[in-house]
């Protein structure tokens, strides 16, 4: 059945490498690979095998040397600084390691900074804003500062932040890397829900095969070159 | 709003930082009202100079007299009003710290010249009854306690000798630029005294002030007066009451301009420490704004922040700088009434604080806004964790 389903993100001759001083070094080289919509897939690799570069250019947050990624139809390698920032701001949801919450908002502001983009009302704001918070249990914290709060329960801030302008695809970045083993399984559940019953596609990198397990699908990465396991 | 609430909230992240540098800003800004009013007060007797008064004094210099009979000819050139005279006493009231600028003028004239020294009427005729009376402005007269009926005794340094005055008046400024220091009293009471002691020093005045029908006439009426006295033992130079008093100004300049050059080096060392601020807290929160940017917000909003936050501790500075320069001036004003009769802080220095804050507090933001403006997502993100 997954064979079958249309692929959101086509990732073709893709290569990156960074600059230090006159030194090159490749970091992804010639990479092609689908991923079809409504997917959960794995970015598993060693440190520095790039892919935390290739989730940063199938996000759209860097630049790659060259290829393409066209993302629903869309070649974003081809789009300007703005446009892929308007771009982002509706189509991709952000969960980091660190949770990176803004620490002099409360839950809820935090979670409402990517609709201050939309031209939704204050009041739309506010039902969706606590919406998503419900989603990630955490209705009762609303007006906690990030301090206040756990790993985990920043965890799920973060992600009803990702959630809240509800894009088409969730990246994330070792979303339990910084969290204990309870509040790991509690996130990934809550992705797993997000990808089962919401049909969000999402694109997770970590570096646990236990994480690696709830993804339908996995890539690894080594030294720049994909391997495929499904 | 919910820009203006992180901008605040922001602010006060690092409470004893913001303070620091607010409390750096309040005392700049307090010493640059100071020393703005202070630079006001040297040119407040350029200020309160009418164009309508000319100045007649001796074309070698101010220390040398000019003759009582030049009135009746100055008064005879065409454009000219009325003329009055007064000469610079110098007298010394019990210490040499107790400065007070006197002058023996002629006084029917002389007030008649200068409406802005406001006497009550009874005052004024028992000032031109008496011809040892003296009138003295209300900061002195409130400065020495000095009542109506007091006896004032000057000790004389141009003219030598103890002279006691009848205070016989306090006059009133009718403007806020007006100098209530002065103390004035009969030129004839002196010329009478000089003419039993040393007679070749009697009818002589010190400069003539004269009034002119109308302002626009000044040059011709001052070329006529000095060409009346072209080749004549003591020829005149004449000016108008402004161009008198700047002259006096330019023999201090070089003091003015070096407390021109303290008050903005003041600003270029607050632009420093707020720079400093604003440079630490962006570099703080380079993660914050790559964040901010990954979730669609682009470089103007970053801008708006960081600007924001400049402009918002600037002006908390500012305001606190600005209300205390009233009482410190005030303060600052007793203390140095004597040389500086006027000393009140102008709307035009306030006006300047807080141009001086806003331009503080923009050039203190450029180059935090541009590295957060132009720092990659990517690059901003690796600097978390």
């Amino acid at each position: 059945m997954k064979d079958t389903k249309q692929p959101i993100v086509e990732i073709r001759n893709l290569s990156k490498s960074y600059h230090r001083g006159a030194e090159i070094i490749p970091v992804l080289e010639n990479i092609s690979f689908d991923i079809p919509e409504g997917e959960f897939l794995a970015l598993m690799g060693p440190s520095g095998s790039g892919k935390s570069t290739l989730l940063n250019l199938i996000a759209g947050i860097d630049k790659a040397d060259s290829g393409t990624i066209q993302v629903s139809g869309l070649d974003i390698t081809s789009l300007t600084e703005t446009d892929l920032t308007r771009w982002r701001a509706v189509n991709v949801g952000f969960i980091f390691q660190f949770y990176n919450l803004i620490p002099v908002l409360t839950a809820f502001e935090n979670v409402e900074l990517p609709l201050l983009l939309t031209w939704l009302s204050r009041k739309e704001r506010w039902e969706h804003v606590e919406a998503a918070l419900h989603m990630v249990n955490l209705a009762d914290r609303m007006d906690h500062y990030p301090g206040q709060l756990s790993g985990g329960q920043q965890q799920r801030v973060a992600i009803a932040r990702a959630i809240v302008t509800d894009p088409t695809i969730l990246v994330a970045d070792e979303p339990t890397g910084d969290l204990d083993r309870t509040s790991a399984e509690d996130i990934l559940g809550l992705m797993a829900i997000l990808n089962r019953e919401f049909g969000k596609t999402i694109i997770m990198v970590t570096h646990d095969p236990h994480a690696a397990e709830k993804a339908h699908i996995i890539r690894r990465l080594e030294k720049g070159i994909l391997n495929v396991h499904a | 709003m919910y820009m203006l609430k992180l901008i605040f909230r922001n602010a006060f992240r690092h409470k004893l930082r913001t303070c620091l540098t607010i409390l750096g800003i309040t005392i700049a800004i307090l010493a640059f009202g100071i020393l703005r009013t202070l630079v006001n007060a040297w040119y407040s007797g350029v200020e309160a100079s009418s164009s309508a008064r000319l100045i007649t004094r001796n074309a070698i210099s101010l220390v040398f007299s000019l003759p009582l009979s030049y009135k009746e000819k100055i008064r005879g050139i065409p454009g000219v009003k009325n003329v009055s005279y007064a000469i610079w006493f110098n007298g010394t009231y019990i210490s040499e710290k107790n400065f007070i600028p006197n002058f023996a003028i002629d006084p029917k004239t002389f007030l008649e010249l200068y409406p802005e020294y406001t006497l009550p009427e009874d005052q004024k005729v028992a000032f031109f009854r008496d011809r040892m009376a003296a009138v003295a402005g209300r900061k002195v007269a409130e400065r020495f306690s000095w009542k109506i009926g007091d006896t004032i005794p000057l000790k004389g340094t141009n003219f030598p000798g103890t002279w006691n005055f009848i205070l016989r008046g306090i006059y009133h400024g009718a403007e806020k630029s007006t100098d209530e220091t002065q103390l004035f009293f009969h030129w004839d009471y002196l010329n009478e005294s000089l003419k039993k002691t040393t007679p070749n020093r009697a009818d002589q005045v010190g400069i003539y002030i004269i009034g002119i029908t109308n302002p626009n006439l000044a040059p011709e009426v001052s070329e006529a007066v000095d060409k009346t006295f072209k080749n004549s033992l003591a020829e005149t130079m004449t000016e108008t009451e402004k161009a008198f008093q700047l002259s006096f100004v330019s023999m201090t300049e070089a003091i003015v301009t070096v407390i021109q050059l303290v008050s903005f080096m003041v600003i270029i060392i607050i632009i420093a420490v707020v720079a400093n601020t604003m440079v630490m807290t962006a570099r703080e929160r380079i993660g914050e704004y790559a964040i901010m940017k990954t979730l669609g917000f682009g470089g103007w909003h970053l801008a708006i922040l960081i600007f924001g936050e400049s402009l918002f501790i600037t002006m908390v500075g500012c305001t606190l700088g600005i209300l205390l320069t009233f009482p410190s001036a005030k303060i600052f004003g007793a203390k140095i009434g004597a040389y500086f009769p006027v000393f009140h802080v102008s709307t035009n220095t306030i006006f300047l604080d807080i141009g001086a804050a806003i331009l503080v507090s923009l050039i203190a933001a450029i180059f935090p806004t541009w590295h957060a403006v132009k720092i990659r997502v990517a690059e901003g993100l690796r600097r978390i964790g």
